[in-house]
């Protein structure tokens, strides 16, 4: 009776980096979210502010609030409510940052079809994480 | 992972272009949508048969040349093999799927798991695993899009990131343990419970 099957290295590589990725992602939002909160690091929009935008639209929020589009957070990284992005951004670059390693894997085994696949879902998320892609909102 | 490379790139490019439309239609529009078409999909679980382990008597020409098969290992250490049928029209659905994962915001497992469980006889189990790591793609373009477009309220973004990825560490432990008969309720019960949600907030009841 079988128990345990063989996973391919290249899954097993990009699960263990999503895996440790997705754990320092939580320790990296748990810390700044407690900087934010404690008011440790002032914030660039005002917590009592926050409430009042959440039912409202999202073009009202950005602009009321002076929100920056695209990266431009990185340059209010040193605030509160901004340092949070940190964490975010690891995440969502993890997805990247994985599918670069299937890459070299298939090439190795001649898997091309495969090999173009994860080249151009690498292409599809940093456009996607480029900020080019920018539009006005409701 | 041969199942989901193939979806992923459609899922996440059509994901990029939902996330432009969710961002540009009326909000209670949005929710009615996806509170019908989550509810529909509870509906089709539930009077649909053979779901656990869908019977793919042969495998079509496109899913044999993706090497869409494989095999897994139940809980009681039965090892199960599964091949996809209906390999096409699986795919050029999950343009829709990535469309209504990127417009709805949220994960598209909803829909996921029946296309790969209902149309291309898929195990419910490698479906819902599938569905789960598509999550991590389909959702990572789209949540690039919400995020440069400075949708992102870090206030409520960051305890709901962390809960729910708290939740998936679990969730995926049980996955592994639990019988496929009771994923099929839970995951009925909770489409239930989401799509009226979302259905009783657009309609502004």
């Amino acid at each position: 009776m079988p128990t345990e099957m063989e996973t391919p290295k290249e899954q097993v590589l990009y699960a263990n980096i999503l895996f440790y990725g997705c754990w320092l992602g939580i320790l990296i939002m748990v810390v700044t979210y407690i900087l934010y909160i404690s008011g440790l690091l002032t914030p660039y929009v005002p917590l009592e502010k926050i409430t009042q935008y959440w039912s409202q639209p999202v073009s009202q929020y950005v602009e009321g609030a002076g929100i920056p589009l695209g990266w431009g957070w990185v340059a209010l990284v040193g605030k509160g409510d901004f340092i949070n992005f940190l964490g975010i951004v690891l995440l969502a670059g993890l997805t990247i940052l994985c599918f670069l390693t299937l890459i070299p894997a298939y090439l190795a085994q001649k898997e091309w079809v495969y090999a173009a696949i994860t080249i151009v879902e690498v292409l599809v998320l940093i456009l996607a994480a480029s900020g080019v892609l920018v539009t006005g909102a409701h | 992972m041969r199942l989901a490379l193939p979806v992923a790139v459609i899922a996440s490019s059509c994901a990029i272009v939902g996330a432009f439309l969710g961002l540009a239609l009326p909000t209670n529009i949005v929710q009615i949508c996806l509170g019908g078409t989550i509810v529909g999909i509870a509906i089709l679980l539930l009077v649909s048969k053979n779901v656990e382990r869908p019977q793919v008597p042969k495998q079509d020409p496109i899913g044999a040349a993706l090497g869409m098969h494989g095999s897994y290992v139940e809980y009681t250490g039965e090892l199960v093999h599964w091949k996809t049928h209906r390999t096409l029209p699986g795919l050029f659905l999950f343009i829709l799927i990535g469309v209504m994962a990127g417009m709805f915001g949220l994960g598209a497992g909803w829909a996921n798991v029946p296309v790969l469980n209902l149309l291309m006889g898929v195990p419910l189990k490698i479906a819902v695993g599938t569905s789960k790591f598509l999550l991590s793609i389909t959702d990572t373009s789209a949540a690039w899009v919400y995020m440069n477009q400075g949708c992102v309220i870090p206030l409520m973004a960051i305890p709901s990131i962390v809960g729910l990825m708290l939740g998936s560490f679990v969730g995926v432990r049980i996955l592994a343990v639990a019988k496929p008969k009771v994923i099929r309720y839970l995951v009925i019960g909770v489409l239930l419970f989401a799509g009226l949600r979302s259905l009783w907030k657009g309609l502004g009841l």
